[in-house]
């Protein structure tokens, strides 16, 4: 093609593309939608680069600028791809006192990674949050949807392996 | 009404009324900073809080509405005690550097520190570290100076609606940015700087060509220059030259401009200006004295009036100069030179509206104000490209969308940026207006949804159209317009649903060989809907020029005096022979069209403010013309295009250096005001036809345009109660018949300007040319954002080059592909009269069979192509299609 526009046929043919028309169809003329459609494309996409906010800006007819603020606000949203497990490890006051500090410094040292940062192999990302509502479990970090309380310093090295057996049991 | 007390003084406001709003009857100042009286109150900057007796907290002023018997303290110490605190925060990450910043003294971060005595933060803590972006050439966007008021965000979105920046991030990260965070020139802004303009730190400020001092600057308020929506602006002067401008909040534009009366000025203090006056010698131009020129031309004038008679001579006025100027034009040629061959580009914009309208209506001017936008439930844009020619009408548009709901209907052969906020876009193949309204009056009428009361008591001849769309289809429409049945029923229901419909319509109608028709057949649209002489709707022809309206309406044509009165009525010439004294010519004269025809043989030509070597069809066509003249003058403020070709040229000023009046497309009179002296020796057009009409024995002495406008009242009906005092404030809208008259907002109210509203069978026809195998293509052509007309002004405007440099044609990747040509390729585009090289530009905005060009570039001029086939009702000259075939150099 020598048009120097948007109209791509790679979005026609990629079904992720064809899900998301499906979530914009479901939701455009409903007000307040923008939020659901942001999720459920994250949930497709594993994250929500340029091209999936400038295409669900156009599916709901909002202004990019508008769907870009929503985004980058909430820490839900990440426009770079995540690892296939999350750590994210709960900083909030509870947690903090307990400890969850003295967590996160080993998850960094033990997966060399900052915050809000992804391993070269893709397998895992570290995270920081206020609050999971598990208080009474503290301290706290959550691995996907999983919960993992009462944790100890040199906890970390045990439950990193443990996912990684698990992503070797998952492959074999 | 409620009563209330702000600092022991008691005021009675409307309820609803804020503290805010309240304390600003009384002159009480209330800081703000996220305050803007055109959006809603949002309350981010806390700045105005106020302290409300028996409250629980401080008040924020903008956004609490006030209650009977409220008492409120605006200056107490609790209220300046937050106020400082406020502050006080603000600038624990605020740079404190205002000796170079370049909003000092204009900044009101920088009068609250003053005002409170505030010399820095007590807090420290981290600081923003942005880089600064200058990437616009307008303006440059320094975050760290930015205090997240919001008011620039919802500025671009509200109320420009344009979106390009948003909020981002949260805590201390929340900035102000584009989408990715991408720098401005890459996002979608327009560069209006109507962010810039609401800012109140330095976080957005315009860029300088030089340095200044808000405090040495003289302010003078007057009319935007380029198109004819008539923005208000204030010129800031230092020493003798213009160095920023600024948006008024005054009718019509209520704070809002375009980049090009934003940041176009700089052709105002330009160093090619003409100087001097130039007398051409042996094919050379050289300088010469006013005596010595305004001479030649008098000789030259009596010379040929002698030889060949008064009808051999023929003057241009112009649209771009004000009323005074264009009535001293056509009084000159009429009474002095004795002959009414005096016409202007009117006849290449609008020619046919005026004709159309006031066969159909009885009056040829936009029927409804720009502000009545904002009323209107259903919008329909036709042969428009509004956001871009009209930017702020464009805006207004889009507000009614946004704010108000309304629907939009838009009718044009590309996929304009409105399109995409449109309920039914019709990409319509170029020219086929009068079937898609036929489609569309064919569907309403099938379907019963006209306005029948206001049929049958407010026009005539209804059968007449029903008899001439009874042997219509919808679906002949459809396939003449290469669009969907079901689009043109949509449109139809939609618009005929509506309660107050307003058209909008400009060039795409007019430009047409069936010109006058294309206009006729819309008024039939809306005289059917019963869309006239109702508030927030109408039939609105979009002006094009600052004073294109007012040229017409002081009589800048061949066949009327001012006021439209006919020239071959006797009771009119006998009225005007007595107010100018003198025996006046019955004989209509002749067109622009025809005075730039060679075959028509005018020996002595008169340019004001014009440059037809660029603007008019076939410009080859219009070169022989002026090379084969007696003689030619042309005024102007460059040695433009058409100066070139000149005998004598004559040196005028801009609109900055003179008083005068422009008349903008709402008919709406407003001042410009003279901010700066004359460059060099230039003059006031109005100065130089006064001595030109001395110098031919025509005694004519105003000391001041003010005096001309007395004159243009006392002959011009619709502008018998217009003077200089009256508009001082803000401008009136004619008809203004006498000075106790309030201006006239919409027309044809209670009945038509010509009695009842005619309707006019009219069947679509072909535009003159049709593509065939040689020239397959349909070209059209029209304006963009960032240029203005022949580039006389625009294009000494750095930034504004390099956002639209250079000539091109947008082609569709179909098109492209088929003759193997790339975007940014340069192509040879050819019609049968001429041929020109531009570049490609391949989008997938115009269909496969049309190619759309911008007409403002001298080089890879589309107006070599363009076809000067005729309306014969009005002359207009067929500018919008004409058949072309691309190839590759």
């Amino acid at each position: 093609m020598s048009c120097n526009c948007q109209c791509s046929t790679e979005k026609e043919n990629d079904p992720r593309f064809q899900e998301l028309d499906e979530i914009i169809e479901k939701y455009k003329n409903q007000a307040g939608s923008l939020i659901p459609v942001l999720h459920k494309a994250q949930g497709v996409f594993g994250h929500l680069p340029e091209e999936v906010q400038s295409y669900i800006a156009k599916g709901l007819k909002l202004p990019l600028s508008e769907v870009y603020g929503v985004v980058s606000f909430y820490s839900l949203f990440t426009t770079v791809p995540r690892g296939k497990y999350v750590f994210n490890v709960c900083l909030g006051t509870a947690c903090y006192v307990q400890g969850s500090r003295k967590i996160m410094d080993n998850l960094k040292k033990e997966l060399g990674l900052g915050i809000g940062e992804t391993t070269a192999d893709g397998l895992f990302t570290l995270e920081g949050c206020r609050c999971v509502g598990a208080c009474g479990l503290a301290p706290v970090l959550t691995v996907n949807e999983k919960v993992h309380g009462r944790l100890k310093e040199d906890d970390v090295p045990r439950l990193i392996s443990l996912y990684k057996l698990k992503e070797e049991q998952g492959s074999k | 009404m409620v009563s209330l007390k702000i600092n022991g003084q008691i005021v009675n406001v409307p309820e609803e009324t804020t503290i805010l709003e309240a304390a600003r009857m009384l002159e009480i100042e209330i800081p703000t900073f996220c305050h803007d009286p055109r959006l809603k109150p949002h309350g981010t900057c806390r700045i105005c809080v106020v302290e409300v007796e028996k409250a629980r907290s401080l008040q924020t002023a903008c956004s609490t509405p006030v209650f009977e018997g409220m008492n409120v303290w605006t200056e107490s110490d609790l209220v300046v005690e937050a106020r400082k605190e406020i502050i006080n925060l603000l600038l624990s990450n605020h740079p404190l550097d205002c000796l170079t910043c370049d909003k000092s003294g204009n900044c009101t971060l920088q009068y609250l520190c003053q005002k409170y005595n505030i010399t820095g933060s007590t807090y420290v803590g981290e600081r923003s570290t942005y880089e600064i972006d200058v990437s616009n050439p307008f303006y440059s966007v320094d975050l760290n100076k930015c205090i997240l008021c919001r008011k620039c965000v919802l500025v671009c979105s509200e109320l420009q609606c344009t979106d390009a920046i948003g909020l981002v991030e949260r805590g201390f990260a929340s900035h102000v940015t584009p989408p990715f965070e991408k720098n401005i020139e890459e996002s979608t802004c327009v560069s209006c700087g109507n962010c810039v303009a609401v800012c109140p730190t330095g976080a957005l400020v315009p860029k300088r060509k030089e340095k200044f001092s808000y405090g040495e600057l003289k302010t003078v308020q007057t009319t935007c220059p380029y198109c004819g929506v008539g923005c208000q602006m204030e010129l800031m002067v230092k020493g003798n030259k213009v160095v920023e401008i600024k948006p008024a909040f005054k009718v019509p534009n209520d704070g809002l401009l375009c980049v090009k009366g934003r940041f176009g000025y700089n052709f105002i203090n330009h160093p090619d200006r003409l100087k001097n006056p130039l007398i051409k010698k042996n094919g050379v131009f050289e300088e010469a004295t006013w005596d010595e020129a305004y001479q030649l031309i008098a000789e030259k004038i009596i010379e040929t009036k002698e030889k060949f008679g008064s009808d051999a001579l023929a003057g241009l006025s112009s649209a771009r100069c004000t009323n005074e100027e264009n009535y001293l034009m056509q009084k000159l040629f009429r009474a002095v030179v004795g002959t009414n061959n005096i016409d202007h580009c009117a006849r290449l914009c609008h020619a046919s509206t005026v004709a159309g309208l006031a066969n159909t209506l009885g009056s040829g001017a936009m029927t409804n104000s720009i502000a009545e936008a904002l009323l209107a439930d259903v919008i329909f844009v036709t042969g428009s490209n509004t956001t871009e020619t009209h930017p702020v009408i464009g805006a207004k548009i889009r507000q009614a969308i946004r704010k108000n709901g309304a629907k939009l209907i838009v009718a044009e052969p590309r996929r304009i940026d409105l399109a995409n906020d449109a309920d039914v876009f019709l990409q319509i193949k170029p020219g086929s207006n009068v079937a898609l309204m036929n489609g569309l009056i064919k569907v309403i009428l099938d379907e019963g949804l006209y306005d029948e009361e206001f049929v049958n008591s407010r026009t005539e001849d209804f059968n007449k159209l029903k008899e001439v769309i009874a042997d219509f289809s919808v679906e002949q429409a459809a396939q003449i317009c290469d669009v969907s049945v079901e689009d043109i029923k949509k449109a139809a229901r939609i618009y005929a649903g509506g309660k107050r419909g307003a058209i909008y319509y400009a060039m795409g109608i007019t430009q047409h060989s069936s010109g006058t028709e294309h206009v006729m057949s819309i008024s039939n649209l809306a005289l059917l809907c019963g869309n006239i002489g109702k508030e927030g709707a109408g039939v609105n022809p979009l002006r094009g020029q600052n004073n294109v309206q007012g040229a017409c309406d002081v009589g800048a044509l061949p066949n009327v005096y001012p006021g439209y009165q006919r020239v071959n009525d006797p009771v009119n010439q006998e009225k005007f022979e007595k107010a100018w004294g003198v025996k006046l010519s019955d004989n209509v004269g002749l067109t622009l069209s025809d005075i730039l025809d060679q075959a028509v043989g005018i020996k002595l030509l008169y340019i004001m403010g014009e440059n037809p070597m660029i603007s008019d069809p076939d410009i080859n066509h219009v070169q022989k013309t002026l090379e084969n003249l007696d003689f030619l003058v042309v005024q102007d403020i460059f040695l433009t295009e058409t100066a070139q070709f000149a005998d004598v040229v004559l040196p005028a000023v801009s609109f900055a250096e003179k008083d005068g009046t422009f008349t903008n497309t709402e008919r709406r009179v407003q001042l410009v005001r003279k901010a700066i002296e004359p460059k060099d020796n230039a003059k006031p057009d109005w100065v130089i036809i006064m001595e030109i009409m001395n110098r031919l024995g025509y005694l004519a002495n105003y000391q001041h345009p003010q005096e001309i406008m007395e004159e243009i009242a006392q002959l011009t009906p619709q502008y018998g109660g217009i003077n200089y005092y009256r508009i001082s404030e803000e401008g009136l809208q004619w008809p203004c018949p006498n000075t106790e008259h309030p201006g006239t907002k919409y027309l044809h109210q209670k009945h038509f300007t010509r009695g009842k509203g005619l309707f006019m069978p009219i069947s679509y026809r072909e535009p003159a040319e049709t593509p065939n195998a040689e020239y397959p293509l349909i070209l059209t052509t029209g304006r963009i954002l960032y240029q203005y007309h022949t580039r006389t002004m625009t294009g000494k405007e750095e930034g504004l080059n390099q956002k639209a440099p250079e000539s091109y044609i947008e082609i569709s990747p179909k098109t492209a592909d088929a003759l193997s040509i790339n975007d940014g390729e340069m192509i040879r585009v050819a019609s049968r009269r001429g041929n020109i090289i531009t570049k490609a530009k391949v989008v997938d905005i115009v269909n496969d069979n049309v190619v759309f060009m911008p007409f403002h570039y001298a080089e890879g001029a589309a107006n070599i192509l363009t076809n000067k086939a005729l309306d014969e009702h009005c002359k207009i000259p067929e500018l919008k299609v004409c058949a072309v075939k691309i190839e590759k150099v």
